[in-house]
């Protein structure tokens, strides 16, 4: 098991209910998408906020990552929806 | 370079001084700035949300690409979050080079991979007191960022 920070922003947090959580991860989770499937298994909440998991944007560290990226050694993952800034 | 993330409203003639100031290297200087929109009457107000921490480290990401890019002398970015009503200021970006086409693609392409990638999501208010909706992103700003790839 593999205790990692998550934090949510924008409608990712308000559908899931919580800006941040500190979950144990089970080692069969091994990259960011693999992180996706296992929340939504957590809940109907999470399952509602990552629905369409291709759009969810993933950053480990404070830094972007793509679906397929390794999760190991992350501290803090990052899920939100696209940016619109500027 | 200097990249600021803030709650408070900035100064775009002070931004620019401020960068200038005491150097004469500097040939030419492009201010970008984004404005909050009141959609024909139809919004009161924008919330924007930020990722702390990595909006800022994000910012500064987009500004050295920016630098080493063009070949830029110096770079502001501002963005600010929280409530921000219709005609104020939401974000700066100030470059300056020695010719004026590197100072205008640095600002464009800062503004085009700052839109597409530091973490900020705008909440709309409308003025008929509903709460609004996210906005969603935009694929043509995905197309004017993609644009800097090609040859």
């Amino acid at each position: 098991m593999a205790r990692v920070d998550l934090v949510y922003f924008a409608w990712v947090r308000e559908r899931i209910g919580k800006a941040e959580e500190t979950l144990e991860l089970p080692e069969s989770v091994v990259t960011a998408g693999e992180l996706l499937a296992y929340l939504k298994t957590l809940g109907e909440e999470y399952e509602t906020a990552l629905e369409h998991e291709n759009v969810i944007r993933v950053a480990i560290n404070q830094e972007h990552v793509d679906h397929h990226e390794p999760i190991a050694g992350a501290r803090e993952i990052a899920l939100f929806p696209p940016m619109t800034g500027g | 370079m200097a990249v600021r993330i803030q709650r408070q409203d900035f100064d775009l003639a002070a931004e620019v001084r401020a960068l200038s100031q005491g150097r004469h290297d500097i040939g030419a200087v492009v201010t970008f700035s984004g404005l909050c929109r009141d959609e024909a009457g139809t919004l009161s107000a924008l919330e924007l949300e930020h990722y702390p921490g990595m909006a800022e480290a994000q910012i500064t990401r987009i500004c050295e690409e920016a630098v080493g890019r063009f070949g830029l002398q110096a770079v502001s970015a501002i963005h600010r979050y929280g409530e921000i009503l219709p005609g104020e200021n939401i974000v700066l970006v100030v470059t300056a080079s020695p010719h004026r086409q590197a100072a205008f693609d640095g600002a464009s392409f800062i503004m085009d991979f700052l839109k597409t990638s530091a973490p900020f999501w705008k909440k709309e208010h409308g003025a008929d007191g509903s709460a609004g909706g996210w906005v969603s992103a935009k694929d043509e700003d995905d197309s004017a960022r993609d644009r800097w790839s090609k040859d």
